[in-house]
């Protein structure tokens, strides 16, 4: 019988996996299989950046096609490389307090990352 | 409980150098790299939305001699993990475990990732002799 009056339930929730094991294992490899093509298509783009103007880059980067499929990668990118930053940080920061201040300064960089790039793509599509 | 008196599980510095590690080792050190290049991804968007002069600024950075070594690493990264990941990929469906066939899949992981830098680089090279 536990000394304690919570379930083996409650304890394990927030500590351990709970049921939400695989779902980082899960979102790696789902961001990492978008990731194949749309890389493969952001080298094209950064191919076809080079010799072009800014007025030659905002035509290419303001198209409908390329402006979604920018959209996906940077959302893919930052997702998959907090994720990645994520078990490396688990792996290498051992001081519980040092640990999560990388961890969140990490989220909240992808997230400003993602922010910023999206806002930038839509100014660019919308031509303002 | 004393730390130091505890015996360690054998760390890098133990091993020979192997393509098995290496391999591993890589794909890690890629992924941070990408994962600070982002930066650049950020600069060149927010650039191309503020205006020419920003683009310009952008264009310059990255077309120094520091900028080209930067993205050449960067080129080389992103080729080596998108082709180690492809590796692990099919590895997650169970694939690829002999010791055979996992050694000759990190090869083709390393070996290709320098033939994909070096194609990439030859079109960026072709294109501004063609300018």
């Amino acid at each position: 019988m536990s000394k304690h009056l919570r379930t083996p339930l409650k304890t394990v929730r927030g500590l351990g996996s709970a049921r939400g094991g695989t779902h980082h294992f899960t979102v790696q490899r789902i961001t990492a299989v978008a990731l194949v093509p749309l890389s493969l298509w952001f080298v094209w783009i950064a191919l076809s950046l080079v010799h072009l103007d800014y007025a030659g880059a905002r035509t290419l980067m303001a198209h409908p096609v390329h402006a979604v499929l920018m959209v996906a990668f940077v959302l893919s990118v930052f997702w998959h490389a907090q994720l990645g930053l994520q078990v490396v940080i688990e792996d290498y920061v051992h001081s519980p307090g040092l640990e999560i201040a990388f961890q969140l300064a990490v989220k909240f960089l992808c997230v400003l990352g993602a922010v910023a790039c999206v806002l930038a793509i839509v100014r660019i599509a919308l031509g303002s | 409980m004393p730390q130091a008196a505890r015996p360690k599980s054998p760390h890098l510095d133990i091993y020979r150098w192997q393509i098995q590690m290496v391999s591993s080792i890589l794909h890690r050190a890629a992924g941070v790299a990408l994962a600070i290049g982002t930066v650049l991804l950020v600069c060149l968007l927010a650039s191309l939305a503020i205006g020419p002069e920003a683009y310009a600024k952008v264009q310059s950075c990255a077309g120094s001699v520091f900028g080209q070594l930067l993205l050449l690493g960067w080129t080389w990264s992103l080729a080596y993990h998108l082709l180690n990941g492809l590796r692990h990929l099919l590895e997650d469906t169970g694939h690829g475990f002999q010791i055979r066939t996992f050694v000759m899949t990190g090869w083709v992981a390393v070996i290709g990732s320098l033939v994909l830098t070096a194609l990439v680089w030859a079109c960026v090279l072709l294109q501004r002799g063609g300018a």
